[in-house]
């Protein structure tokens, strides 16, 4: 039998931008397991509910991550606009949809240029953060920030886009999409990106459920489901079929993103297409008095606010779960199996967000 | 096919611009409605300390009785808050960032009428 060893992973690693800490037991080339350590960066912003107006706490909740503040600012405005009883008009709802499929463009596009950086191909990588460039000028155009788009407010949006400036923006997606389509189908056909991720850290379906998996690693493994089907902003109007893959590996985690940015695209445009005019926000009087859940569909999975209020400008109590905290356990269950080599592409492919986790 | 998937993207690069740009010499324009550093018109502001209420980082600080307003560069998160709760319409949004400092704390202060005793900024009674 061969000897065991503990190599320390992270929380500085080149691959990963966030501290997450692994130790990681191996026996030669192979890892028997790994256990993890978080909790680097904690911020106490859920601390922070009990010392900022309700109001002002949107500006806190845009900024637990910085790749999906626009839904994090989203999801905590519906959970008080639940409590509240407030019907946002429509046009802030669709507005806040075309941002937020927008952040998912721009997540999932940071997220493939990670992963192709993190098996090599570094030259695939600057491709697609050059075209998440072009997103991101069309997010900083119609919001005023690039990744905190500060758009968010309880009972609306704070800005408005013309209905002139979103069919530009819709024809512009188009020519977009060809490009994105010229990136990712080397993701897809290329030899040695499938080298690399074909068959690697199966998760079975029954695995992913059991394991309370989310989002892409949960579609992945074959099961259909998105939060976008509850309905919330304007998907009741805009159906959304999730994207599922039988595979369950690093492959098919890719697969499903790509098809994601695809959809999202086609999700902008048919959102375009539908746009009501009228008011983007509405008046807000009185505090919030009770408690919802509030759920959504970030680019990496599904995220819970759970908020109370008690009559009060201050929140009592509010609560993130974060779609990285509900991967965890699906990816320590992979982990075992796989060889040293594999371990940073395995992790990213949960598309990890630390700074959201520990917040 | 599989074997040159990247060569079309490896082409169209060899003979397109370069995506980047030469920073310092030419820098990129920014959009109207990019949310940038706050200015203030202080010859409008009546110190009402409506921004430094809304401010959510509390990077405003108005001294009613001074008369001075001022803000710490590092503290402001550019959400615009103060700008919308503005009612003189005295405060404004830039669309360029401020810049980069190297000492932690300095701040831009506002005095109206500018104050006749040679005081220096950081001196003034405007901790209010």
């Amino acid at each position: 039998m061969s000897k065991r060893t503990i190599i320390p992973f992270g929380p500085q690693h080149p691959v990963l931008p966030e501290p997450l800490h692994l130790d990681l037991v191996v026996e030669d080339e192979i890892v028997v397991e790994a256990v993890p350590s978080i909790g680097f960066i904690h911020r106490g912003l859920e601390k922070l509910v009990e010392k900022k107006d309700f109001n002002e706490f949107v500006y806190v909740a845009e900024r637990i991550c910085g790749i999906c503040s626009c839904i994090h600012g989203m999801t905590y405005c519906q959970g008080v606009e639940e409590i509240m009883n407030l019907q946002v008009p429509g046009r802030a709802k669709y507005l806040r949809t075309i941002w937020g499929e927008f952040s998912r463009i721009h997540s999932h596009l940071l997220w493939l240029g990670l992963a192709a950086d993190a098996f090599g191909f570094e030259s695939l990588f600057m491709h697609s953060w050059r075209i998440r460039e072009k997103i991101l000028d069309i997010i900083e155009e119609t919001t005023g920030g690039r990744v905190i788009f500060g758009t968010s407010k309880v009972g609306g949006v704070r800005r408005d886009v013309t209905n002139e400036r979103l069919k530009e923006i819709s024809v512009l997606l188009k020519t977009y999409a060809g490009e994105i389509k010229e990136v990712t189908d080397i993701f897809l056909n290329d030899n040695s990106v499938k080298h690399r991720l074909c068959g690697v850290g199966v998760l079975s379906k029954d695995d992913a459920l059991m394991l309370g998996a989310v989002g892409p690693m949960l579609r992945a493994s074959g099961v259909a489901q998105d939060m976008r089907k509850l309905g919330y902003a304007a998907y009741n109007d805009i159906p959304v079929e999730p994207i599922i893959d039988q595979s369950g590996d690093c492959y098919g985690r890719c697969v499903v993103r790509i098809k994601e940015v695809f959809q999202a695209i086609d999700i902008i445009q048919r959102a375009v297409d539908k746009i009501p005019d009228g008011p983007i926000d509405m008046k807000v009087t009185g505090f919030p008095n009770g408690e919802f859940f509030a759920r959504t569909e970030q680019p990496r999975g599904e995220v819970i606010y759970y908020i109370r209020g008690n009559g009060t400008k201050h929140l009592q109590r509010m609560r993130v779960r974060t779609p990285t905290f509900a991967n965890l356990p699906a990816i320590l269950k992979v982990i075992p199996g796989c060889s040293v080599a594999d371990i940073p592409i395995l992790l990213l492919t949960i598309d990890p967000c630390i700074s959201c986790t520990e917040r | 096919m599989s074997l040159f998937a990247f060569t079309k993207t490896v082409l169209g690069s060899m003979v397109s611009k370069p995506a980047t740009r030469m920073y310092p010499f030419e820098v990129r324009e920014a959009f109207p409605g990019t949310r940038g550093s706050i200015a203030i018109e202080i010859e409008k502001c009546i110190y009402c300390t409506l921004c430094a209420r809304k401010c959510p980082t509390s990077a405003i600080v108005v001294n009613k009785a001074a008369r001075s307003w001022e803000i710490d560069r590092l503290r402001c998160i550019s959400c615009r808050a103060c700008v919308e709760a503005c009612p003189k319409d005295c405060l404004s949004q830039l669309t360029s960032y401020s810049p980069a400092v190297a000492i932690k704390g300095g701040k831009d202060f506002f005095h109206h009428p500018a104050p006749k005793v040679a005081a220096a900024p950081g001196a003034a009674p405007a901790q209010g």
